[in-house]
Formats: structure tokens, C-alpha cells, sequence
């Protein structure tokens, strides 16, 4: 199946500033595998170290966040966009800026 | 009939000749309570906007001062309040365009411990805040209270906007739970954006807050809208609610306020 995704502005570097991919795969998971393959780096962006999409970063196919559906299971069909949504505030976004808070509970 | 003055019915005439406004709607606007949290690249076009459109009060919550550098996108401030508390040069921008704007002000910054008492006199909230602890802040505490949150925030070149209104849709954490978990501090360095574009996100801000007004059309709530400048794409998504959010979810497990604190760069030694 071949999908198109739409790369976010944090992650552009890694696609030679492409903002509009193709990829290949039957659902999300495989997806992403196909982006690591080719553009090599997406995956740790989106994924922390357990393996789960990062919780602040949502997919969605077309119009539908792949949480409410089947998650990274999702299906996906010929024709479909994948859009990769991070984050953002005041000019900075949550893909390269991990770890930027300190927590602390009142 | 409305009690306007001759020289508010030459004001807002555009206004009143709408049907979808009249009179009616502008006595809504003059009467509507606003709290623009941040008079920067988000606040300033909305609050412009909101002010010359005649909501009558408005509250503006900022601690900083005016940078010559803020001035690429900040229009609400000038070159000669360069020093000047934001909050203060929005109030004097604002009242010079229009009278009828009665300006609230709030020097300090948002926490726990403030934003009970200052979101409380108002209506929407329109978070035009540059971190994510106060965006986390601002949106529990609008579940807490039934407030209804605009929500804009940017990107170098791209924007996203949707209304947040616990009630009826999802809020924050629906989409976004928490902000990541203490870990590595990467280097915070000053983020670029292209100036004009906080202006298309704080206009559409200051619509859809004129819209919830009015009580006109169709309010952005359930929606995602994305704006890229570089390729003049607007797009929507759906934002569901979460029924596992931790905040407005079927079994809440946050139900006190929270201050993340931003950990980064000068910001860092003093929390």
C-alpha cells in the first residue's frame, strides 16, 4: 500500500526538507519501518526507548487520530495521509526537546 | 433598543449592518470578558483585533518586557516601549484604538498559585503562551473551571489552532496527557519564526473567540487546524475526546493544579 505522509517542520531535516513522502506498508507500524529504512532517524523521534509512539506526538490517518482506531495496528490504504503532529509552543516543538521539564507536583 | 453612542454606532457600523452581528451582537461584544494570556506574537493580533471589534474587557496576563527583537511580530508594542512591561504597552496600544476597552492588567507571571483568581472574571481564555508548562496550566485549569480555551501555537512556519471547551470536546491532555518525564536537558536555544505568522494564528484566534460570542457558525471545538505557510495549506483534523484523559476523563486522576517548570538554559537555576 502507498501512503503519503506529511513530515512536520521538526522533522524535515531528516527527508531533505521534503514536507510530502511516500511510504509503504499495510499499517502504521509498518509505516514507520519503512520511513526509518529511508529516512534514516524518524523512528527515535517518534518512538522513545520502550518502543511506544511518544505520548506527545499523535498520528493520524487522514482525518483520524490512530488512537481512537487501532493505533499503531491501524490499517492503512492505497492513498491515504499519514500526518505526524507534534507538540508545539512558542516556537519550539516537543520532538527535539525531550526531557525539558522537571515535574513537580504540588 | 441598544444604548449606543453616536460615535459607537460610527464605530461598529460594519458591525451592525451584519445581520449575523446587529446591535444585538455588538452589546455581546461590549459586554464579553476575554483574558489574553500573553501580549506577544499570538496575543498582540488577537488582542488588536478583539479591541478594535469592541469585546469590552480584556485582561492581559504578561510578565516580560518589550525586546527590541519581540518587535518582528509583537504589533501591539513599539520602539519607544522597548523596557516596558508588555502587558502595560498592550494596554496603552489597545486603549489608544479603542475607548470603549476597558483593559485589565496582570504583571506577574501565570502559576498555581494566580490563575484561579485571574481566569475567574472571565469568559475565554486565549492561550497565546511561547512554553508548555503554562499551556498544561491554562488547560487544567479551564477544565476545572468550565472555561472555554483558544488555543494557537507556532512553529518556524507552521501553526495549529483549535478550541479547547471540556464540556463538549476534548481539552489538552486529551490530545497531548503530559508533558515527557524529568530526564536529559538538551541545549534551549532561541526558536525562529517567520513574524507574520503568529499574526494568521492570533487573528483566526480572536475569530473563533468572536464567534463563541456571537454565537455564530461553527466554533473550531473537535478540530485540529493546521496552517502551513510555506505550502498555503489549511487542514483539519478530528480531535476526539479522551474518556482516558487524566484531567477531563472518566476517572481523573489529576485534580489539583500542576506547575511543570521549564528546565532550560538561565530558567533552570532559578527553580
Amino acid at each position: 500500500m502507498a501512503v503519503k505522509v506529511r513530515i512536520p517542520s521538526p522533522l524535515l531535516k531528516l527527508t531533505n526538507n521534503q514536507g510530502e513522502v511516500s511510504a509503504e506498508g499495510s499499517n502504521v507500524k509498518e509505516i514507520f519501518e519503512y520511513l526509518e529504512k529511508n529516512y534514516p532517524g524518524i523512528k527515535e523521534r517518534v518512538y522513545d526507548e520502550e518502543g511506544q509512539l511518544r505520548r506527545f506526538i499523535n498520528i493520524y490517518i487522514n482525518e483520524e487520530d490512530i488512537r481512537f482506531v487501532d493505533g499503531e495496528s491501524s490499517s492503512v490504504k492505497d492513498g491515504d495521509e499519514i500526518s505526524i503532529i507534534p507538540a508545539i509552543a512558542g516556537g519550539v516543538d516537543l520532538i527535539f526537546s525531550t526531557g525539558r521539564f522537571l515535574c513537580r507536583e504540588k | 433598543m441598544f444604548d449606543f453612542s453616536e460615535e459607537q454606532i460610527l464605530r461598529y457600523s460594519r458591525h451592525i449592518i451584519l445581520p449575523e452581528v446587529g446591535g444585538k451582537g455588538q452589546s455581546k461584544l461590549l459586554d464579553a470578558k476575554v483574558l489574553l494570556v500573553g501580549a506577544g506574537g499570538l496575543g498582540s493580533p488577537a488582542g488588536y483585533y478583539l479591541a478594535a471589534a469592541g469585546v469590552g474587557n480584556i485582561g492581559i496576563i504578561d510578565f516580560d518586557d518589550v525586546d527590541l527583537s519581540n518587535l518582528q511580530r509583537q504589533i501591539l508594542h513599539s520602539n519607544d516601549r522597548i523596557g516596558l512591561n508588555k502587558a502595560e504597552s498592550a494596554k496603552m496600544t489597545i486603549e489608544k484604538l479603542n475607548p470603549d476597552v476597558k483593559v485589565q492588567l496582570f504583571k506577574e507571571r501565570l502559576s498555581s498559585e494566580n490563575i484561579m483568581k485571574i481566569i475567574e472574571d472571565y469568559e475565554i481564555i486565549i492561550d497565546g503562551t511561547d512554553n508548555f508548562p503554562t499551556r498544561y496550566l491554562i488547560n487544567d485549569a479551564c477544565v476545572f473551571t468550565n472555561k472555554t480555551n483558544v488555543h494557537g501555537s507556532i512553529f518556524r512556519f507552521e501553526g495549529q489552532l483549535t478550541i479547547f471547551k471540556s464540556k463538549e470536546g476534548p481539552c489538552y491532555r486529551c490530545l497531548y496527557p503530559e508533558p515527557p518525564p524529568p530526564g536529559m536537558v538538551p541545549s534551549c536555544q532561541e526558536a525562529g519564526v517567520l513574524g507574520v505568522l503568529p499574526g494568521t494564528l492570533g487573528v483566526l484566534q480572536a475569530v473563533e473567540a468572536i464567534k463563541l460570542i456571537l454565537n455564530i457558525g461553527k466554533p473550531l471545538i473537535g478540530t485540529l487546524l493546521l496552517y502551513d505557510s510555506l505550502s498555503v495549506s489549511f487542514r483539519k483534523l478530528k480531535l476526539k475526546k479522551d474518556k482516558d484523559c487524566p484531567v477531563c476523563g472518566d476517572n481523573p486522576t489529576i485534580k489539583e493544579l500542576i506547575d511543570y517548570e521549564q528546565f532550560c538554559g538561565i530558567l533552570s537555576a532559578s527553580s
